[in-house]
């Protein structure tokens, strides 16, 4: 068996933002294993604008974000395997991957989790009705469009308005298809306020909030959708229904992170946000196993999956450079009042932590603290909390604290 | 006075931009957190601009990602597709290759922001 | 002129083909859809029941106590997945003598080991079934089956021993000829035979009636299922039942060969043989259902699906000869799929008997490699495949983990794949938890190549069912 400082699985924007910090760091000896043909991930197919605002102060498409780390990656002469596929890692940190040349293991001295995440597809929704062709989920139908360049459908609606329903509304109908509206089962998007701007409003495509799709018809080929009003405990309203004459039914409805990798190698996950349990360094329950980026938590900036992804390089570069690990006890940080989720899940104290959240629910000009025991560590305002834009808060932990709780009040 | 609201789309903070006028005349701008606002919601009463990004189409059967080299008029988008969706790029295109040459005569050009095949 | 032609490409008559396929005979299997296994034996539980709840004597009892028999036999030979996790039918309290008297009818009907649990036993062997379960009747024989690969598997060794398929061909008129029939299909192609098998579920009264035979009808019975991830499908080990009402066996929960957990089905009778639309209250009652057996079901589904079972009019599988050579397979409901193997050993000795078949051939396969078989392989094995064919390295559907090698043979080798339904239910790409959103793009690239068509006239499930609309920028080149 081969051995390797760090194997970084998944070459997206987590995986080369990692692979180039950890190579800065000092640890040079490393494997970056990529399932597609092609470094970049999902950002290959985000072809609209709006990426590297806060990393380079323009606003970049997704191929040109990815090829500024895919380009730091090549100065580095990183290994990369493409058309690869991790199959297993175990709990030390073998890391098994099959190609066209066959199955391999690596001992990898520190392990990166770059895998991103998936959709949820039609079947978690349940919807009732029959199962024709033209259901696509929102990601799929850009993949048809921006990459193999195939028209999904010529008349949509789209179900959910987090981001990529939104951008494939404007995506499609500059296409030329005609998108009649976007549904959303909660009372506020799940999306970029900017997106409802430039790409519903621009095309006057009606964003409906508190529905959902309550009917597919069509035997062969999607024939049409029923959507209806739902109450505050989301359940269809009778007599509430509208009918859409429509061959497409895109699918917006969450992302949920790839973590069937992370679960073979024992790490201890979250369930709130579907990824691993980590330390302000990114690092799993399982010594030397990290995790960054959509794998870790779905972020909606890509700009915030580079920071975090660095910081998981550097601390792997960190791991395996040096000899010992003794790491002081960690402690829990606590998502409390409105807020749904924190990562790091836990941190040490004198660490220097910038805590990723996220609100529970919509409100409006809201205070967020980041406490130890009583004590104020640090206070946010935020004027619109929305589940849909990720927020973070910078803390230092003091020394004999037994946990951090980070709430929020009006 | 009359007053008008906007989402500004310049950054993903979304600030929420009241502009208040007296007839055609702006009054004063609320809500923004930097200059950019100001100048957004300036530009969206008189000229509403945007970036447009789709692919073409290449000489392979790919499709090749490209974007407006600066901001179009709004109103334009579809005339600048019309033009977009009838040219094939060039085999071996590379990012940063300029497309179009003054895209519907916005004097913007087209640019791919990927490498073809 | 066919010595035989078989009507429907489900699991009967595709383990009738099988059966018959090594006589020296030229056989045809028509099939109505663009597929085989595309109704009924699609869309079931894929239990293979131990035989306990057909009353005793009747043809169900019969069938499906020598079919559960056959089974693990048959599938091991075809390379289909079968899995014997044994079944309980949980009783609550009041439920005890209806399971004594399964019990009772199970032990005439021959089924062998069945034993009755007391509440600590149950929970012992099935720790997460409701606690308010306090007995149970345990059938270590029954067994949870794919039933489609079986079918699939089955035509695939019937057409290597030179049995023909036609897709797409649903039979609407039958003409007696001086040696035979003459078939005549919707879509203009006729065919002559000497003998019909007449395996076509819920339209085997149509077929039967178009050789005069309108001695029974077959009606659909309704049935929704859920099927859920498979971080669940450990919930439970065995299939869980509930004690069985006269619309059916009630809501099970059961683990699927393939490592997820099915609930259901509902049960209602409708009167439209291609309504197989699912409903909010349906799956509603599944879940609900589910729950009273296992209250820890959680609801991580990946799909959901309706499937019409064709019920006889008799009440007991109909099983005859409608017209001279000429046998009829009707209202094959449950436990249809697990009498199926039974059924086609009978096709098989009744043709014998008429002289329809005599001498075998000379050489013929019974034996088929599991279509989906890469990730069963030790890292060796893989290395083997991998090293004569670099497709079978490379992994197109990540959450089944199915390679590109596995999808390519799904479209050449027999029965061949033509839709994107077609490869997913030969090798489970687009399967799993994601439903296709990742490898559909690849999947109907390799379909088009194969098939020497466009992109865009790949289909899902059939005609009508285009899954691009054409290409971009307004199909301008």
């Amino acid at each position: 068996m081969t051995k390797r400082d760090i194997v970084i699985v998944g070459a997206g924007p987590a995986g080369l933002a990692a692979v180039v910090a950890a190579y800065d760091a000092g640890a040079t000896d490393i494997l970056l294993i990529e399932r597609d043909g092609k470094k970049g991930g999902i950002l290959k197919q985000c072809i609209h604008p709006g990426f590297g605002l806060h990393r380079f102060g323009c606003e970049l498409t997704g191929p040109e974000y990815a090829q500024r780390y895919i380009d730091e990656a090549e100065k580095r002469n990183i290994e990369t395997l493409t058309n690869t596929f991790v199959i297993d890692i175990t709990e030390d940190r073998v890391v098994t991957y099959q190609n066209g040349d066959g199955i391999f293991s690596v001992q990898a001295g520190a392990v990166i989790l770059a895998m991103g995440c998936r959709e949820r597809p039609r079947g978690a929704l349940n919807i009732p009705g029959t199962r024709p062709s033209g259901i696509f989920s929102a990601g799929t139908a850009q993949r048809l469009i921006n990459i193999e360049g195939y028209m999904p459908g010529k008349s949509v609606v789209i179900l959910g308005s987090g981001d990529i329903g939104l951008i494939m509304a404007r995506r499609l109908t500059l296409e030329g298809a005609k998108v009649h509206a976007v549904c959303e089962i909660m009372p506020y998007s799940g999306g970029l306020s900017r997106n409802i701007e430039q790409c519903l409003n621009d095309f006057g495509i009606p964003l409906l909030l508190s529905h959902t799709v309550t009917e597919i018809h069509g035997k062969e080929r999607l024939t049409g959708v029923t959507v209806s009003k739902v109450d505050e405990h989301r359940v269809p309203i009778k007599g509430t229904e509208i009918y859409f004459d429509c061959d497409t039914l895109l699918l917006s409805v969450g992302l949920i992170p790839e973590n069937e990798l992370t679960e073979k190698a024992g790490v201890v996950m979250d369930r709130v946000t579907g990824g691993a349990c980590v330390d302000a360094k990114r690092q799993t329950s399982v010594e030397g196993v990290f995790a960054c980026g959509n794998v870790l938590h779905v972020h909606d900036l890509v700009d915030f999956v580079s920071s975090e992804a660095e910081l998981a390089g550097r601390s792997a570069a960190e791991y395996v450079l040096s000899a010992q690990h003794c790491e002081r006890e960690a402690i829990p940080v606590k998502a409390e009042d409105g807020i749904r989720y924190t990562v790091p899940q836990k941190v040490r104290p004198g660490d220097e932590a910038e805590i990723y959240f996220r609100f529970s629910d919509v409100s409006r000009n809201v205070t967020v603290t980041a406490y130890a025991g009583d004590t104020a560590l640090a206070k946010k305002k935020v004027p619109r909390a929305a589940p849909g834009e990720m927020q973070k808060i910078k803390i230092k932990v003091p020394e004999g604290c037994g946990s951090v709780r980070i709430g929020m009040s009006k | 006075m009359t007053e008008r609201k906007y989402t500004c789309i310049i950054c993903p903070q979304g600030c929420e931009i009241t502009v208040t006028l007296d007839g055609e005349e702006i009054v004063n701008i609320e809500g923004n957190t930097c200059q950019r606002g100001k100048t957004y919601v300036t530009e969206e009463l008189t000229a509403p601009m945007r970036t447009l990004t789709t692919t073409v189409m290449s000489a392979s059967g790919r499709p090749v990602p490209v974007r407006t080299s600066a901001t179009v008029p709004k109103e334009k988008l579809f005339d600048c597709m019309k033009e977009i969706n009838a040219v094939t790029a060039p085999k071996g295109v590379r990012r940063g290759d300029i497309i179009i040459d003054n895209v519907a005569g916005t004097g913007v050009s087209v640019v791919a922001t990927a490498d073809g095949e | 002129m066919y010595d035989i032609i078989i009507i429907g490409g489900g699991v009967v008559g595709a383990l009738c083909a099988e059966a018959l396929s090594k006589y020296d005979a030229k056989i045809l299997l028509l099939e109505a859809s663009y597929d085989l296994a595309a109704g009924a034996t699609g869309a079931n539980s894929g239990i293979v029941h131990a035989g306990f709840d057909a009353k005793t004597g009747s043809l169900k009892a019969k069938f499906n106590v020598r079919g559960a028999e056959l089974m693990p036999a048959l599938c091991k030979r075809l390379g289909a997945g079968y899995k014997n996790n044994g079944s309980l039918v949980i009783g609550f309290s009041g439920d005890e003598e209806q399971l004594a008297e399964l019990y009772a009818r199970g032990v005439e009907n021959g089924v062998k080991e069945l034993a009755l649990l007391g509440k600590e036993e149950l929970h012992k062997i099935e720790p997460n079934v409701s606690p308010d379960a306090v007995a149970a009747l345990y059938a270590p024989t029954a067994g949870i089956v794919c039933p489609y690969s079986l079918a699939i598997a089955a035509a695939g060794v019937a057409m290597d021993n030179g049995t023909e398929l036609e897709y797409n061909c649903r039979v609407t008129g039958i003409e007696k000829t001086e040696k035979g029939y003459k078939v005549g299909c919707e879509n203009g192609k006729f065919f002559e035979t000497k003998y019909i098998i007449n395996c076509a579920g819920l339209h085997s009264d149509d077929i039967a009636a178009l050789v005069g035979d309108t001695s029974f009808t077959v009606t659909p019975r309704r049935g929704e299922y859920i099927l859920l991830d498979r971080t669940q499908g450990g919930t439970v080990s065995h299939t869980v039942f509930v004690c069985p009402s006269a619309m059916g066996k009630g809501i099970l929960v059961s683990p699927t060969f393939d490592g997820n957990l099915i609930l259901g089905p509902t049960s209602e009778n409708v009167t439209d043989k291609e309504d197989k639309k699912t409903t909010y209250e349906g799956l509603q009652k599944v879940l609900e259902g589910a729950r009273r057996s296992v209250p820890g079901v959680r609801a991580a589904a990946i799909t959901s699906f309706t499937g019409l079972r064709a019920v006889g009019s008799t009440g007991d599988f109909i099983i005859r000869k409608s017209a001279d050579n000429f046998l009829t397979f009707a209202g094959i409901e449950s436990p249809g799929l697990s009498s199926a193997p039974a059924l086609a050993e009978y096709a098989e000795q009744t043709l014998l008997s008429d002289g329809a078949v005599s001498k075998k051939k000379d050489c013929y396969k019974t034996e088929r490699r599991p279509a989906k078989f890469m990730s069963e392989l030790s890292f060796d094995e893989k290395n083997e495949y991998i090293k004569k064919d670099p497709a079978y390295g490379r992994i197109v559907c990540r959450c089944e983990e199915v390679t590109e090698g596995e999808i390519r043979d799904a479209l050449i080798n027999n029965p061949p794949a033509k839709t994107l339904d077609a490869v997913k239910r030969r090798v489970r790409a687009g399967m799993g938890r994601c439903q296709g959103g990742f490898c559909s793009p690849v999947v109907i690239g390799m379909i088009a190549d194969r098939l020497g068509i466009p992109y865009e006239r790949v289909e899902k499930c059939g005609e009508g069912s285009y899954i691009t609309t054409g290409r971009t920028k307004g199909d301008v080149k």
